[in-house]
C-alpha cells in the first residue's frame, strides 16, 4: 500500500491548495477592489492558526479513540493525543490529510462576512469556532460518534437498528458535505444575521472587482477537489492487503468520475438557469456552478452511479443559482453567497443521497428511487438536520462572545474607506501611479484618489 | 481662436486622430472621460443581482484651432467619429483669449 500513502501525500496537499490560493482567488475575484486584500488574508490566516490548532488539539478532539475517550458521541478527549502524542508518524499523512479539511471549512465561512470583519476577530473566531463546531462534528460523522455508522447508540442504529458492528442503514457521507459544508453555510448564515450587513448593501454597487481570478480559483478548487473526494476512501479490511488493494483501484476512479460529470452538470445547469432567466449565461455564474457542483458530490461520491451523479449535479447547479437572489428578498447580507452555495448545495448532495443513491456504487446502498425504500433518506435527512443544529449553537455562542468581547465591526468610516487600507495598510492595486515607477504617477495619483472618494 | 471640443466614441478615436493629423493638425489634448447623454448606461448581471451602470467611458479631444480652420476640423471629427447609432458624441466650439506658448512665449497663431 505505498502507492496509497504516496497518494495520500498527493492528495492532502491537493486540499491545502483549496484554501491557498483556490479560495483565497476565488472570493478576492468577487469582492471589491478595496477589500480584496483582506478577502484573501481571512483564508491565509484560517490556514495558519487552524493547522498549528489542528495538531495540537484538533486531531485528538476528532480521532481519538481510546476507551472513555467518546464524550456522549458528541466530540472525542481532546488531550488525549494533544500534540500528536502517541501519534504514530506513520499516519501523520491522515493528521495532514484531514488538517486540510479544518482549515477549508473555517475559511469558506469568510466570504459571507467578506469588507466587514476586523481581522483580529476573526483570527480569534477560527479556532474557537473550529473548536466547538468543526472538530466535534468531524468526530460525530467521521470518528464513530452520534452520526456514524459505527456507532451503536448512533442516530441510524437507535432509528433502524444496528448488526456486526454497522447501523444497518448506513447513513452517507464520504468526503463531507455535512461535516464540511453544511457546517461552514450555516456559520456563514449565523454570522451575517448576528454582525449585519455591508453599508450600502442593496444600493450600492458591489460588483466583482476582477473575475479572472474568480474563474482562476473556481478552476484551481475543482483540480484540488479531486484530493478532497477521491482521497476520503476508506478501507473496509484496513489491513493493506489484496481487498484494499482491489477497493481502492476500483473506488478512486468512480468518486474522481462523479466528482468531475456531477461538477460539469452543476456548471451547466447554472448557466441555463441564467440563460433563461437573465437573457446570458455568465463566467461568475459558471464558477458559482463548479463549486455548487463540487460541494453537492462532496457526501455523495461514493454513494451514486454516474446517473446519480450528473442528477445532483444539475440540482444543486439550478437550485443554487436560485438561492442566491433569496438574500437579497430577505434582506441578509450573504456577501460572496456561502449560504446560497454551500449551505444549499451541501444540503441538495446530503439529502439527495436518499433519492440516487446505488447499490453498484461503492457505498452500496441502494436509495428510494432505487428500490431501497425511504430509510435512507429517513437518515439522510435527520443525519442533515442535527449537523445544522450543531453547527448553529456552536457558532452562536462563539459569535456572541465575540461580539461581546472584541467587537465584530470595523467602523462605518473604515468600511467605507475600504478595509484593506484599514486593517492592513495595503492597497491590492496601484495601477494608476504604477508603484510611483512613471513619471506622470502625481497626477494620475490625485485623480484616483479624488474618484475614489467621490 | 477657437477651443474645439469633442467627447467623441473611444473606439473612434484612432480615426479621428489620423484624420486631423492627415489635415494638418499637430497637437492636440486627449483626455479618457466618463458621462451620459440620451444612451444612458446599461446593465450588468451578477449571480441574478443587476447593477446599472450609469456612465459610459468616452475620449474627449481638445483642441485650439485658428478660426479659419474652425469649420473644417470640426467638419472631419463629425464625419469620422460618426457611426450613426445612439452614443456617437457632441463637438463644440468655444472662443479663446489668448494663446501662449510656454517655452518661448509666442503669442495666439504663432504659438499654435
Amino acid at each position: 500500500m505505498d502507492g496509497y500513502y504516496a497518494f495520500m501525500l498527493v492528495a492532502a496537499t491537493l486540499v491545502l491548495m483549496m484554501t491557498v490560493p483556490a479560495l483565497a482567488l476565488f472570493y478576492g475575484g468577487m469582492s471589491r477592489s478595496k477589500s480584496v486584500l483582506n478577502m484573501m488574508m481571512m483564508s491565509f490566516g484560517a490556514l495558519a492558526v487552524v493547522a498549528i490548532v489542528y495538531v495540537l488539539w484538533g486531531w485528538s478532539m476528532s480521532y481519538s479513540a481510546g476507551a472513555g475517550d467518546d464524550v456522549a458521541g458528541l466530540f472525542a478527549n481532546p488531550f488525549t493525543l494533544f500534540g500528536l502524542d502517541d501519534v504514530d508518524p506513520g499516519s501523520y499523512v491522515f493528521v495532514a490529510f484531514q488538517m486540510t479539511f479544518a482549515v477549508i471549512t473555517a475559511a469558506l465561512i469568510s466570504g459571507a462576512v467578506a469588507d466587514r470583519v476586523r481581522f483580529s476577530s476573526w483570527m480569534v473566531f477560527v479556532p474557537l469556532w473550529v473548536t466547538l463546531s468543526y472538530f466535534p462534528l468531524a468526530h460525530m460523522v467521521w470518528g464513530g460518534g452520534f452520526l456514524s455508522p459505527l456507532n451503536e447508540n448512533g442516530l441510524s442504529a437507535i432509528l433502524f437498528g444496528f448488526e456486526d458492528g454497522l447501523a444497518k442503514v448506513v447513513p452517507q457521507d464520504y468526503a463531507g458535505g455535512t461535516v464540511v459544508h453544511i457546517n461552514a453555510g450555516v456559520a456563514g448564515l449565523v454570522l451575517v444575521l448576528l454582525i449585519g450587513r455591508r453599508l450600502g448593501f442593496g444600493k450600492e454597487p458591489m460588483k466583482p472587482h476582477n473575475l479572472t481570478l474568480t474563474m482562476i480559483g473556481a478552476g484551481l478548487l475543482w483540480f484540488g477537489w479531486f484530493g478532497f473526494n477521491v482521497g476520503s476512501i476508506v478501507f473496509v479490511e484496513g489491513d493493506g492487503g489484496e481487498k484494499d488493494i482491489a477497493q481502492f483501484m476500483s473506488e478512486t476512479g468512480v468518486t474522481w468520475i462523479n466528482t468531475t460529470i456531477a461538477t460539469s452538470a452543476a456548471m451547466l445547469a447554472w448557466l441555463l438557469v441564467e440563460k433563461i432567466r437573465d437573457g446570458k449565461g455568465t463566467s461568475l455564474g459558471a464558477a458559482s456552478g463548479i463549486v455548487a457542483g463540487l460541494v453537492a458530490i462532496t457526501p455523495a461520491c461514493g454513494a451514486v452511479d454516474v446517473y446519480g451523479a450528473i442528477a445532483i449535479g444539475a440540482a444543486a447547479g439550478a437550485l443554487c443559482a436560485l438561492a442566491v437572489g433569496l438574500k437579497y428578498r430577505f434582506g441578509y447580507d450573504d456577501s460572496l453567497d456561502v449560504v446560497g452555495v454551500h449551505l444549499v448545495g451541501g444540503i441538495v448532495g446530503t439529502v439527495m443521497i436518499g433519492f440516487v443513491s446505488s447499490g453498484s456504487a461503492p457505498g452500496g446502498i441502494d436509495g428510494l428511487l432505487y428500490g431501497g425504500g425511504a430509510e435512507p433518506l429517513v437518515v439522510q435527512v435527520l443525519t442533515a438536520l442535527v449537523a445544522i443544529a450543531w453547527s448553529a449553537v456552536a457558532t452562536l455562542a462563539v459569535g456572541l462572545l465575540i461580539k461581546a468581547t472584541l467587537g465584530w465591526r470595523i467602523t462605518d468610516e473604515d468600511e467605507a474607506e475600504g478595509i484593506d487600507f484599514v486593517e492592513h495598510g495595503e492597497s491590492a492595486y496601484d495601477l494608476g501611479t504604477g508603484g510611483g515607477a512613471r513619471r506622470s504617477s502625481v497626477l494620475q495619483g490625485s485623480t484616483a484618489s479624488e474618484g475614489a472618494r467621490a | 481662436m477657437k477651443l474645439v471640443t469633442a467627447v467623441i466614441k473611444p473606439h473612434k478615436w484612432e480615426d479621428v486622430r489620423e484624420a486631423l493629423e492627415t489635415f494638418g493638425v499637430t497637437g492636440m489634448t486627449v483626455s479618457e472621460v466618463s458621462g451620459y447623454g440620451r444612451q444612458k448606461g446599461h446593465t450588468e448581471v451578477y449571480r441574478g443581482a443587476e447593477y446599472d451602470i450609469a456612465l459610459v467611458p468616452k475620449i474627449r479631444i481638445e483642441i485650439v484651432v485658428d478660426d479659419a480652420d474652425t469649420e473644417d476640423i470640426v467638419g472631419i471629427i463629425t464625419k469620422t467619429a460618426q457611426t450613426g447609432r445612439i452614443g456617437d458624441g457632441k463637438v463644440w466650439v468655444s472662443p479663446i483669449d489668448t494663446v501662449i506658448r510656454v517655452r518661448t512665449g509666442d503669442k495666439d497663431s504663432a504659438a499654435l
